[in-house]
């Protein structure tokens, strides 16, 4: 009953967190780069703003597209909340994640087409890192559920430094952010129009932002999951963690998907076997 | 409640797609200036998007010839309702020193209805942001569909 609770809790203040997150995201990168930037609520008026667009869909699936990459994305949320297991959440979150791209992949337009091969790519360069640090995760308590996780007593970031890093590269392509936005990206203008999201508009694309907002928060509460003995520095690390990640998409410019792959999974993978060795070691 | 919501937020975050129909860019640059940090539009809300679908304001720059003016028309169809159009310079609003040329349809508002009038040869930046700014009154009060 209280991991109900907890649940249907984080499934309703979780797209309002991710929400204030991404006008501040904005509000920061703004600074950045000396402007003055949006208000903090923007992507609420953006979010509401396309829900009273007109419905311009292409063909039905589009809409149970967007719908199931919401419902998946707002369930893993809340199965995280109530403190279920680490690898249930992780597959709901990636059946969610595949039917973006089946939406965009059920039209025509070319660049909706190379969008969804870029996400598609994209999918495949972090999940297997994110069951890579969930395995890690295992390793040290010895178990995948949340509650025993957050139960552990010393901070997970002591024993895998290094897997938190492998995570980070996980967040830096969940968040589309530069050099990993090639999909699509928050901004307004790139190479393929809005890639992934080139089709989708209105209400359709409101919902897919709200979803982004759940699976912003999924990933940033894994990185809690480090540093889960104490409120203070749990959240002193998601704060430096979502900074780094502005000053990163930044500074760096936008790559190709060959590159990411092979720099993403050498990179990844080495630092996931120095860290298990250390692990076993230790 | 909620509609009051969405006629809030309408006002509070147009999306912007710019076309340039035959301008000699003077229009071009001065729209794109109003992206940079000095007049940095994105404190309205205001995004500089590539995609009709995603657009609720149009601002057309240049005249209209007998080769774009199904682009322009093409375009304006794909954007969903509510929407607006801001013509820009004397080339959008009339066809400027270009209307009498034998390939020059005229303004904008000879193939699509246009909402606000930018005059200016180029438009400077501050009355184009004044133009946005005027249309969004005028966009808050449209119904979707």
């Amino acid at each position: 009953m209280e991991g109900l609770v907890l649940a249907l809790l984080g499934i309703i203040l979780a797209p309002m967190a991710g929400g204030l997150l991404a006008g501040t995201d904005r509000r920061v990168t703004a600074w950045m780069q000396s402007r003055q930037g949006p208000p903090i609520l923007q992507a609420f008026y953006d979010v509401f703003k396309l829900f009273g667009k007109e419905r311009l869909m292409v063909n039905r699936w589009q809409v149970l597209c967007c719908w199931i990459y919401l419902i998946a994305a707002a369930l893993s949320v809340g199965l995280f909340f109530g403190k279920a297991d680490l690898l249930l959440i992780f597959f709901v979150q990636a059946a969610g994640a595949v039917f973006l791209v089946m939406g965009a992949l059920s039209v025509k337009s070319p660049y909706s087409q190379v969008g969804a091969q870029r996400e598609l790519v994209q999918i495949l360069t972090y999940e297997p890192l994110l069951i890579l640090v969930f395995a890690g995760i295992y390793l040290v308590v010895g178990s995948f559920n949340v509650g025993d996780i957050m139960a552990y007593d010393a901070p997970l970031l002591r024993k895998l430094p290094l897997m938190f890093i492998v995570l980070s590269y996980a967040l830096t392509i969940k968040l589309r952010k530069s050099p990993f936005d090639f999909s699509t990206s928050h901004h307004a203008h790139q190479e393929i129009v809005k890639g992934v999201l080139t089709e989708y508009s209105g209400p359709a694309l409101a919902i897919i932002e709200v979803a982004h907002w759940y699976e912003t928060i999924l990933i940033l509460a894994v990185c809690s999951l480090f540093w889960a003995t104490n409120w203070f520095w749990m959240i002193v690390l998601l704060a430096a963690t979502y900074f780094a990640e502005l000053v990163i998409d930044n500074t760096m410019a936008r790559m190709t998907w060959r590159w990411m792959l092979k720099y993403v999974w050498s990179i990844g993978l080495a630092l996931t076997f120095i860290n298990f060795i250390w692990l076993h070691a230790g | 409640m909620f509609k009051k919501l969405i006629k809030k937020s309408r006002a509070k975050s147009p999306w912007i797609m710019h076309f340039d129909c035959g301008s000699c860019n003077g229009c071009d640059i001065e729209t794109l200036a109003c992206l940079t940090p000095l007049y940095d539009v994105e404190r309205f809300g205001i995004i500089n998007v590539g995609n009709p679908k995603h657009a609720d304001v149009l601002l057309v720059t240049g005249t209209v010839n007998h080769r774009n003016k199904a682009v322009l028309k093409n375009i304006y169809d794909q954007m969903p309702d509510p929407k607006a159009v801001i013509a820009i310079g004397a080339c959008g609003l009339s066809g400027g020193v270009f209307r009498d040329c034998y390939n020059v349809v005229g303004g904008v508002d000879k193939v699509i209805p246009v909402d606000v009038y930018v005059p200016g040869c180029p438009a400077k930046p501050e009355a184009i942001i004044d133009g946005v700014v005027q249309a969004l009154a005028k966009f808050e009060q449209k119904q979707a569909g």
